[in-house]
């Protein structure tokens, strides 16, 4: 491809104790793009992901984003860069109301006199943006944006935790697992936002083990075993079965996508 | 699984039938409650509702059984007297179990820092204005120590706290040698160490400057709850630290602040003793920890934290106040306040757990 990756890594190399979890692995992610990342349980998935949004500081390699060599030593540092993660647990505090949590970290407060002496939150302001990410999402009516986020469900959640990634990624968004919770119908409304995010130009790593949803929605497969990135294939040439095959091992991918 | 190509954004198979399906599904649910359900949502989205009822019906039940002498000025701000502390000390300890940990070296902190203010003015012989900044540092040390020990080294609240009550209350024996600084020694050299203790008249209503205090950091810390980022940070890290620190907020330093601002109010509460009891005395305020946690359970304060209102913790001070001075006016052993307060505990995190399957 001739176009510059927004994000390269770079011979990543992450130790717990004796165990290896990510083992020289590369990585590459295109502006535009959406970018699945799939293998099996301890492949090194979560490792690779925590290592790119700030969760965990890999001991070797190198991570560059626009050409630039970065180091995250907090999601707060990879947030202020512009990469956003919407984690597989949601990263959202139940009793806090829906706008309280898309701001969570980045509050907005009032102008003037009462928000830099009294530290005043801008309520308006929050409640107002958040309603407009939502909707502009078309994800739900919002009824009540002063809502606690524990009395929605599942789905909805999921929508709040996207809307808020969509809000505040300028770079790039991270979605680990995003329809694993989710029921027939939720699943398809998430799958529909994560096109839509694409659209506005945001490009996307999915990591999910549903493979329907990783050849329906993504442009590149990273298809990571044993600590590294095996190969990268294109939905479009291969099948499900093949996929599946290069993940666990039962196959070895073509010299040539190796190389890629 | 049956290969098919992959297509781009076309829907799999089985999820063309949902182009059929009901729309509804993203709408906030609005369908009829039953009155029951609408209670139940009315107390989960205000928590200091609760508390606040059972004081207005608490005031009711005592003004009719015991009539005019209780349910007067005079007995009101007699009561608000008597809670000022515990409501001082409550609002350190809301903030503690807020972020779902807890204090128990409250009422320690207030006693040494109190020893500290009257020592350094009489020991020392500092400027008495001094000696009350030196007796925040002390606070604010102390919970420096709790907050580092919880946040950073990683050790349970309850655990720390147990251990730094008997470290701060020997530190406290130890340094004040269980001397007590005499009343008129302080009203003749420093009254300001008593200023909390001066009383004003509106009326037949006699209220201590200690009062407002308290009344006033109550209303502060609300603003500053739910009004300020920090405020709700505190929340967050108490319903999920983890979820919180992800969402970028800074959870060790929010916990530190948490805890030294919790000793400096304890400081205060220091200060409003001396006032109280009018003398200085290492002795004084033993069981402030606990009456300051009963005061924040019966304020509807969730002990796994996240949850409550700090206002709901003022009104459960002032439930025990009641309590106490409505009991002791109809004349029944006074032993029949614990048995009620014991009572009162128990329902209030039995009503907490009810309210709280509203998210379920």
């Amino acid at each position: 491809m001739s176009i510059e990756p927004l994000l390269t890594a770079r011979g990543l190399v992450k130790r717990y104790g004796r165990v290896t979890a990510l083992n020289q692995a590369d990585f590459d992610l295109y502006p535009g793009e959406i970018l699945a990342v799939i293998g099996d349980n301890g492949a090194g998935k979560s490792s690779l992901i925590k290592a790119i949004s700030g969760a965990v500081t890999p001991d070797e390699g190198e991570i560059r984003l626009d050409g630039k060599p970065v180091q995250f030593r907090s999601p707060i540092e990879a947030r202020a860069a512009g990469i956003e993660t919407v984690y597989q647990n949601l990263a959202l505090s139940p009793a806090l109301s829906i706008a309280d949590n898309m701001f969570l970290g980045r509050e907005i407060r009032k102008p003037g006199f009462m928000g830099k002496w009294l530290r005043m939150l801008d309520r308006a302001a929050m409640e107002k943006r958040a309603r407009d990410k939502l909707s502009e999402l078309g994800l739900m009516t919002i009824q009540n944006i002063g809502q606690a986020v524990e009395t929605l469900s599942g789905g909805q959640r999921q929508g709040v935790a996207v809307a808020r990634a969509a809000a505040f990624g300028s770079k790039m968004i991270i979605l680990d697992e995003p329809t694993a919770a989710l029921g027939v119908k939720e699943s398809r409304r998430v799958l529909e936002l994560i096109l839509d995010v694409k659209r506005r130009g945001l490009p996307i790593v999915l990591i999910s083990h549903n493979m329907p949803h990783v050849f329906e929605v993504a442009d590149r497969i990273h298809i990571h075993r044993l600590g590294r990135r095996l190969c990268v294939i294109d939905p479009k040439q291969y099948t499900m079965s093949d996929a599946v095959a290069f993940m666990t091992g039962a196959k070895t991918p073509p010299e040539e996508l190796i190389a890629a | 699984m049956t290969d098919a190509p992959a297509n781009a954004a076309r829907p799999q198979e089985f999820e063309t039938v949902l182009s059929g399906s009901d729309k509804t599904v993203a709408n906030f649910d609005t369908q009829t409650r039953t009155p029951v359900e609408k209670v139940q949502h009315f107390l989960h989205s205000n928590p200091a509702a609760v508390p606040l009822i059972v004081l207005i019906a608490s005031l009711v039940v005592f003004a009719v059984l015991v009539g005019g002498k209780f349910f007067s000025a005079f007995s009101m701000t007699l009561i608000l007297q008597q809670v000022a502390i515990v409501g001082v000390i409550g609002a350190a300890q809301t903030l503690v179990v807020l972020t779902a940990g807890i204090d128990l070296s409250v009422g320690a902190i207030m006693v040494l820092s109190s020893v500290v203010m009257g020592q350094f003015t009489f020991r020392y012989g500092l400027p008495p204005v001094l000696s009350i900044l030196c007796g925040f540092g002390v606070g604010a040390l102390c919970g420096w120590i709790n907050g580092t020990l919880v946040a950073r080294v990683k050790l349970p609240p309850f655990i720390v706290t147990l251990g730094m009550w008997q470290i701060i209350l020997a530190t406290n024996f130890l340094y004040s040698a269980n001397e007590t600084i005499r009343s008129q020694d302080i009203e003749a050299q420093a009254p300001i160490l008593q200023l909390f203790g001066d009383t004003f008249k509106v009326g037949n209503a006699v209220f201590t400057y200690g009062v407002i205090a308290m009344v006033l950091l109550v209303l502060l810390l609300w603003y500053v709850l739910n009004h300020t980022a920090w405020g709700r940070h505190v929340y967050a890290i108490g319903d999920d630290p983890a979820a919180a620190e992800l969402a970028g907020v800074r959870v060790k330093h929010t916990l530190v602040s948490v805890y030294v601002i919790a000793g400096l109010i304890c400081s205060l509460g220091g200060w409003l003793l001396i006032g109280r009891i009018g003398s200085v005395s290492p002795t004084a305020g033993q069981f402030a920890n606990i009456e300051s946690i009963t005061a924040v359970v019966i304020g509807g304060i969730s002990l796994f934290g996240g949850r409550g209102s700090i206002l709901g913790m003022l009104f459960g001070a002032l439930i025990v106040g009641v309590f106490s001075l409505g009991l002791r006016l109809i004349g029944t052993d006074p032993q029949w306040t614990y048995l009620l307060i014991g009572t009162l505990i128990i329902v209030a995190v039995a009503v907490d757990q009810w309210i709280r399957k509203v998210a379920g």
